[in-house]
């Protein structure tokens, strides 16, 4: 599956590239699902011994284990495969803490993925705008609810409840890189019950 | 006339000898009041009145951003340049009134950075004073490396050193001591953000070295003032105004084009801030581009120019101004 392409929309809203292999010393890829297919292909460009000195963060999610194999064969230094963002989070903290300046950073899978990684990263100081991200997959997103702050996780559908306060959110592209989250906003308060038609989010 | 930052009339409180080459400058309102804020890296532009001509040179902020009762700056003597340094070490004396304009800040810091590490050559260490001064009060993280000729010219050095013993580090070249660039990038906290202030050569080597080892461009900041370089005189029709003037061996195209009485915008007076872009109309010859606010791509244009710091030579050049 190759990188997805999203249509254009308002300047909020993540755009994602493509990886290309920069020079660093050191790489650190963290990915989910689909994602593995970004850094399988970046794989075939990248300078020999590229990897030795690369640390992947996995999460394969729906995509079960199909791709832990190709992963493994890439010989990284450090390869983690871990059933959830939440389980690793602690392992990409202290990673990110412990790095130095040159470190690169590949974010690569769902939006969700790449923008709590990307987040981590910025905590500790690291521009967000030189991290190189590539989607991959599901066009699943994370949204938080502007009314209680609550965050869903994995939207598929425009619009969508709520899962902390019910609500009925209307899925915006206003994105906010502090939250690693896309806003919700309620979109039947002028005429309670008068919902639109559920639509997959493109 | 209305271009640039609001002006402040001062009044000169002090002016000390640091050394050989630099003599520092207070300012205070000449009507009692507070200066207005500004953050670390901020500078201002000193008017100068030199014997009939008209200098405007920025200078960068040394004082710590928490005093509002005044200004200061330090400025080092070039013997070889325009006469604005000259003219401020010769001429300008306690009880003088001048003008300055509000601060500007080209240089700050990114406060989103988990450490600072700051590299200074010779004069280039001011703008760190105010940034020292502002971590401070934040308990921000830091580390200066500074290169002096010598004990004799290391402005400030001193107090540098005995305030933040563990954070500063002076390197004198007539003993033979260089930044090890190559070790001092490598193994910084990710999150560290670079800055550097000093002469040309070094700032391309520090950016060349922070590129090679995988920084990312946006943690690397820098600032060179740039003082318009003199040239053969030549001839500019400005458009707008409707008048043809003659830029002077010594004078800038900015310099020519105020003193033709045209309001041309400018902030930093040194190719950096950008502000002072003009379009070219026309032109028949070759441009001296000098700024670093234009990329490669604009410069080979011949569709602008920078009149702070840039010129022309050939025929005919018609701007839009």
């Amino acid at each position: 599956m190759a990188k997805t392409e999203f249509e254009k929309s308002i300047l909020s809203r993540p755009v994602y590239g493509e990886f290309e292999p920069m020079t660093g010393k050191a790489h650190l890829f963290i990915a989910d699902s689909e994602g593995a297919g970004a850094i399988l292909d970046l794989a075939k460009s990248a300078p020999k011994g590229f990897f030795d000195i690369a640390h992947i963060i996995y999460i394969p999610k729906d995509s079960d284990w199909k791709y832990v194999p190709s992963l493994e064969a890439l010989g990284a230094k450090q390869l983690y495969v871990g059933p959830s963002f939440e389980a690793a989070i602690t392992r990409i903290q202290r990673v990110l803490l412990d790095a130095s300046n040159g470190l690169q950073i590949y974010l690569s899978g769902t939006e969700g993925l790449m923008g709590r990684a990307m987040l981590e990263a910025t905590n500790i100081g690291y521009p967000y705008s030189a991290i190189q991200t590539e989607h991959r997959g599901s066009k699943a997103r994370r949204m938080q609810c502007v009314h209680c702050k609550g965050v869903t996780e994995g939207v598929t559908t425009d619009p969508f409840e709520c899962s902390h306060c019910g609500l009925n959110l209307f899925v915006r592209d206003h994105y906010s890189r502090r939250l690693a989250a896309f806003q919700g906003v309620c979109v039947d308060a002028e005429d309670p019950g008068n919902v639109p038609d559920k639509v997959e989010i493109t | 006339m209305s271009s640039g930052a609001a002006k402040i009339a001062v009044k000169v409180t002090e002016v000390i000898e640091v050394n050989d080459l630099v003599k520092r400058f207070k300012f205070e309102r000449a009507d009692g009041g507070q200066m207005p804020t500004f953050s670390g890296g901020a500078h201002t532009v000193v008017e100068m009145d030199d014997h009939g001509t008209r200098r405007l040179n920025p200078y960068s902020l040394m004082s710590s951003p928490q005093n509002r009762s005044a200004f200061t700056i330090s400025v080092r003597r070039d013997d070889e340049g325009r006469g604005g340094s000259l003219y401020m070490h010769n001429h300008v004396k306690v009880g003088m009134e001048m003008t300055i304009s509000n601060p500007v800040n080209l240089f700050s810091l990114d406060l989103r950075a988990r450490k600072h590490l700051m590299i200074a050559g010779g004069i280039g260490i001011t703008p760190f004073l105010a940034q020292i001064a502002q971590l401070d009060s934040s308990n921000g993280s830091f580390e200066l490396h500074y290169s002096v000729r010598s004990k004799n010219l290391a402005s400030y050095a001193d107090e540098l050193t005995s305030a933040h013993p563990n954070d500063v580090n002076i390197y004198h070249d007539d003993q033979g001591e260089a930044i090890d660039i190559e070790n001092l990038l490598d193994g910084q906290p990710l999150g560290t953000y670079l800055y550097v202030c000093g002469p040309k050569g070094m700032i391309e080597w520090v950016r060349k070295s922070a590129s090679d080892a995988g920084w990312p461009r946006e943690a690397v900041h820098y600032e060179e003032f740039l003082t318009p370089e003199p040239g053969k005189p030549f001839e500019v029709k400005l458009a707008v105004s409707n008048k043809v003037i003659q830029v002077g061996e010594t004078q800038s195209l900015l310099e020519a084009i105020e003193a033709a009485g045209v309001d041309a915008p400018y902030l930093c007076r040194g190719g950096a801030c950008g502000m002072c872009e003009t379009e070219v109309i026309g032109y028949d010859g070759q441009f001296i581009h000098n700024d670093h606010w234009l990329d490669d791509e604009e410069h080979s244009s011949g569709k602008k120019i920078m009149p702070c710091v840039s010129r022309f030579e050939g025929k005919t050049l018609v701007l839009d101004r």
